[in-house]
């Protein structure tokens, strides 16, 4: 776009065509045309994806309707498919997930951008986006191994003893169900909140903190109430980022979650997730209604990220709107 | 691929590619079959191992030569193949195979005994103690517990898990009409474990706890399980033998297209979770290369190809089959 601004004013003394013909030796043209095509394509597999996924699940669509997403039984052999326990397991476990790692993330990278000397804060960074490429079934190993155990002999009677009269912690403790997947997800969506707050509260420009320390405020107060509301829209993007992996996160979730199709308000319940349920029973899902099943999930899926995804964007809109004089001082 | 075939054409004229897909159970025993035959003939198999519903699938589309699976192909899909293909399809057992209870009770060291009704009342939920007399009266002398059941099951659908609800639809009624059998079944109760590893692996960290593994991986990773009693009525640990002998104890009943269930199978020394798990052969072959090269391959694998089974803990076939299969290969066309 920004190309042709440029490009009239100088062209403008030469005739029409020949300036088609130097803007496309000059490689302008092709650019914006295979440039817009690159863009093109994301749009173009995103509609795919819903095509594919809408058609390929015709079957369960029309015997169930709208009951696929308010029952709770999954019974291969009888037939009868509904995605409520799945729905529910992996709203909740990307909650619990959010909830333990926004705080840690936000805080990490705010210590990282604002507080900790260069020295420090470059070779932690590189730590950070090492543990944001480790494969998930590494995540899902650490699960099983150290997490697990944990939580069943230390943190769950714990948290029965101390908060055992909310709903939240009662029932026997596994090891395995809605809470281990939810801390083994946040471990795992941590680097990618630290990663790009940091990145994003580096980008403040330094006027804005020299002018709040001028007033008279001191080190934290230029943090909390300048540095960060000027970067909230990026950090809420580090947010997103996080949710969207957290929904859709299958190998390590599957490993810890106890996969029991189950909608309890105990997070020690076992639970099971969309993508967990998609990946475990795929390769052996015989006859057509049954796979078309499991498409249908995916299509769930999709829709949840969708939904989610808008909300954020709105609560995104709502509260820049509030904040964006302090962003535009 | 391409260079090595075309390699294979000037030279030789067996050099043939024949491509296969399904059961995961059966696989390492397969891959050295084929390993094996292929050093000895020059066909070249390849084998995928997908899972038996993919292999159905594959081989029904025609995307494979032949098929593999854990559970024998349901008349529907019989009928699907037959619609498609213009002809049948056959089952040839091959190898067998069978799954075993495992379990973690602290202070029991010792193998348990296990009834079908502690079995199925343990999977249905009804039975949720380990004194519970369903299991206490089989173990007189074992200290059993007081605490409750954790059961575990397989959370991925497998064959393992198709044979286990298979034998305990047949012990129990209830069971049969209310969850049946199935690759992937709804469970009453339990933690789903992803493959054998999964199970065994949350069986291990959890007191109290009981869960199904095929005996293969039991036995190359040490895994305790316990004896199931058989309709005979004696507690039997499962081995090479006493599955071979489940399947020998079937021989009277087995139907002339071999898609039968093991489990539950009569004999003194049988163990009652066995099963065959079947090449899926179609009747017609397009091309007579490969027709030839598959039937050579079967007769190969039902008679030499028997001797390396045990050395990978499968079973042998029982004599008995292995003649009326060797009939049977004269059926495909």
């Amino acid at each position: 776009m920004a190309s042709s601004t440029i490009n009239v004013p100088n062209a403008s003394p030469v005739v029409g065509s020949r300036s088609f013909l130097s803007r496309l030796r000059n490689g302008d043209e092709i650019a914006r045309v295979i440039t817009f095509l690159f863009a093109a394509s994301v749009v173009l597999i995103t509609l795919l994806l819903i095509f594919e996924l809408w058609t390929g699940s015709a079957l369960p669509r029309h015997k169930f309707g709208l009951h696929f997403f308010f029952t709770k039984v999954w019974d291969p052999i009888a037939e009868q498919f509904g995605a409520l326990p799945f729905i529910y397991g992996t709203l909740i476990t990307a909650g619990v997930a959010l909830i333990l790692a926004v705080p840690l993330g936000i805080g990490a990278a705010i210590f990282l951008a604002e507080l900790a000397p260069q020295k420090l804060s470059d070779p932690l960074q590189f730590f950070i986006d090492l543990l944001a490429a480790v494969p998930s079934v590494i995540y899902g190993l650490l699960g099983v191994f150290i997490v697990i155990p944990i939580m069943r002999q230390f943190i769950q009677p714990a948290l029965k003893n101390s908060l055992g009269f909310l709903p939240l912690f009662q029932g026997p403790a596994y090891g395995v169900g809605f809470l281990t997947a939810g801390v083994v997800l946040a471990i795992m969506v941590i680097p990618y909140i630290i990663s790009v707050s940091r990145e994003v509260l580096m980008s403040v420009p330094r006027d804005q903190r020299e002018a709040a320390l001028a007033l008279g405020s001191t080190r934290w107060e230029s943090t909390w109430k300048v540095v960060v509301p000027f970067a909230k829209t990026g950090i809420m993007g580090s947010i997103f980022l996080a949710l969207a992996r957290a929904l859709g996160e299958t190998m390590a979730v599957t490993m810890v979650i106890g996969n029991t199709p189950t909608i309890s308000s105990s997070l020690f319940s076992p639970g099971y997730s969309i993508a967990a349920v998609i990946a475990n029973e795929f390769t052996e899902a015989t006859g057509d209604m049954y796979l078309q099943a499991l498409i249908e999930l995916g299509l769930v899926l999709f829709l949840l990220t969708f939904i989610l995804n808008g909300l954020a964007r709105l609560l995104m809109l709502l509260t820049t709107e509030r904040g964006s004089g302090m962003g535009q001082v | 691929m391409v260079v090595l075939a075309l390699a294979g054409l000037v030279l030789a004229q067996s050099a043939l590619l024949i491509n296969g897909a399904g059961a995961t159970f059966p696989y390492p025993i397969y891959s050295k079959w084929f390993d094996e035959y292929h050093k000895a003939n020059g066909t070249q198999i390849n084998y995928q191992s997908v899972g038996s519903g993919a292999g159905i699938k594959q081989v029904t589309e025609g995307t494979v030569d032949f098929g593999a699976t854990d559970g024998p192909m349901n008349d529907d899909q019989i009928k699907a193949y037959r619609a498609k293909n213009s002809a049948g399809i056959l089952h040839f057992p091959t190898v067998l195979g069978a799954v075993v209870p495992t379990y973690n009770v602290p202070g029991v060291t010792s193998a348990l005994n296990f009834t079908p009704e502690a079995l199925s009342g343990i999977f249905l939920g009804r039975v949720s103690k380990w004194n519970d007399p369903a299991i206490a009266n089989a173990n007189k002398g074992v200290n059993l517990p007081g605490n409750d059941i954790v059961v575990i099951h397989r959370s991925d659908g497998s064959g393992t898990t198709y044979i286990w609800t298979d034998y305990l639809s047949k012990v129990n009624s209830d069971w049969q009409e209310k969850v049946s059998k199935g690759t992937s079944v709804n469970w009453p109760v339990g933690l789903g474990g992803k493959g054998n590893e999964g199970v065994t692996g949350l069986i291990k960290q959890t007191p109290n706890s009981i869960g199904y593994v095929e005996l293969i991986y039991a036995a190359q990773n040490k895994v305790p399980y316990g004896a199931v009693k058989n309709s005979a009525g004696s507690f039997v640990k499962a081995d090479l033998a006493s599955v071979t002998e489940a399947a020998a104890g079937a021989v009277k009943t087995i139907p002339e297209d071999f898609r039968v269930s093991i489990t539950n199978s009569p004999g003194k020394n049988a163990y009652p979770i066995s099963s065959f798990t079947w090449l899926l052969i179609p009747e017609k072959f397009k091309d007579t290369a490969k027709r030839d090269a598959m039937k050579g391959f079967l007769k190969w694998a039902l008679t030499d190809g028997q001797g390396a089974v045990e050395n990978l803990s499968y079973a042998k076939l029982p004599k008995e089959v292995v003649d009326k299969e060797l009939k049977a290969i004269n059926k495909i066309q």
